[in-house]
């Protein structure tokens, strides 16, 4: 595929900085390689999630195609798996997507694509692709493209793969509280969350923000609780706070 | 009931689907300058640890829309302290799953 190529955006008034495969960085390569498969073997955990939730393996397979944001994709199979509606689930989803937009700004520049590329970019504009890209910063413009289309499409791959895998498992599982899904998912979100619980204001909105979700959860309809938490972000955020 | 379901979860995965990419392709086409907003940095940091740790609680210890203490709170709080020894995510996520299969199973 030439999409996979190292430099797939080089052709646009862009010469003289060519990079084959044998000059980009191995550490480059080798960082984005082993990162696309550590995180595409996820993959299987949303696969079996979304099959306990109720959708079906299409479904299943069209949100780690279409979505490919795993967060998003754990939100809307948790939200509508719970009873929450399409809206809701939705919403939650996007609220987590907002942060691609904000990582497509950052990518925007470094990759300078248009067209066809810029839809392939975009596609694979995700917390890992950026980190990646931006890990490489000390190497180079070069690196930081190298590194965030190898992680992408990488990550595309092995998430794409794996989601079946694990699609196909829960399948053959039949009862997912019997294997422990019913825990995986809630442990799995815990793990998203983790790494970013950087100070005690992180984790004092995250305690608040379970708190809050788990008390309204009677109250109201599912996936409500779930969206009123990213108002309380947005007031908190809202207020200046250096 | 079971068509009116079957089609919600088809809105779902479209509509989360054709949202997902239009942020991701926003971002690639709007001016930079956006970035720089220290505002939207803030609530863009902050929102995803709120939705996240709101669908840990949810998915933890509720079922529709019900207070429910059952084996997926062991299996949370086993997820919890493999983090806190600063496990891999997989070691993570298995661990949980182990955990509350066992007590289902018992």
């Amino acid at each position: 595929m030439r999409t996979l190529s190292i430099n797939p955006p080089a052709p646009y008034g862009y010469i003289g900085q060519n990079v084959r495969v044998s000059k980009v960085n191995r550490a480059t390569v080798t960082q984005s390689l082993s990162v696309s498969f550590t995180v595409g073997l996820y993959g299987t955990a949303f696969g079996a999630a979304s099959i306990a939730a109720g959708f079906s393996l299409l479904q299943t397979s069209l949100l780690s195609l279409l979505t490919f944001s795993g967060a998003s994709q754990f939100a809307i199979v948790g939200v509508m798996g719970a009873g929450g509606s399409a809206i809701s689930g939705i919403a939650t989803a996007s609220l987590l997507g907002i942060r691609n937009g904000l990582y497509g700004l950052r990518m925007a520049p470094i990759l300078k694509v248009r067209g066809v590329k810029r839809v392939f970019a975009a596609q694979v504009t995700i917390d890992e692709s950026t980190g990646v890209a931006i890990g490489q910063e000390d190497l180079g413009t070069d690196a930081m493209k190298a590194g965030f289309w190898l992680t992408g499409f990488g990550v595309y791959i092995f998430w794409n793969f794996f989601t079946i895998l694990g699609a196909l498992g829960a399948q053959a599982m039949g009862n997912p509280s019997a294997w422990g899904l019913d825990a995986a998912v809630p442990a799995a979100f815990l793990g998203l969350v983790w790494p970013r619980l950087h100070g005690k204001y992180e984790k004092g909105l995250a305690a608040l923000s379970l708190l809050v979700a788990v008390a309204l959860s009677p109250v109201i309809s599912a996936g409500l609780p779930i969206i009123a938490t990213a108002l309380l972000a947005v007031a908190l955020g809202w207020k200046a706070r250096s | 009931m079971e068509g009116s379901l079957v089609n919600a979860l088809w809105v779902g995965v479209i509509g989360t689907s054709v949202f997902a990419f239009a942020l991701k392709y926003l971002g690639h086409s709007v001016p930079e300058k956006f970035l720089t907003n220290p505002r939207v940095l803030r609530i863009n940091a902050l929102i995803p640890i709120a939705l996240l740790s709101a669908l840990v609680g949810v998915q933890t210890i509720t079922d529709k829309g019900k207070w429910v203490i059952d084996q997926r709170l062991a299996g949370v709080a086993v997820a919890f302290i493999a983090l806190a020894l600063k496990a891999p995510y997989f070691v993570v996520v298995i661990s949980a799953a182990v955990t509350s299969a066992v007590l289902y199973r018992i």
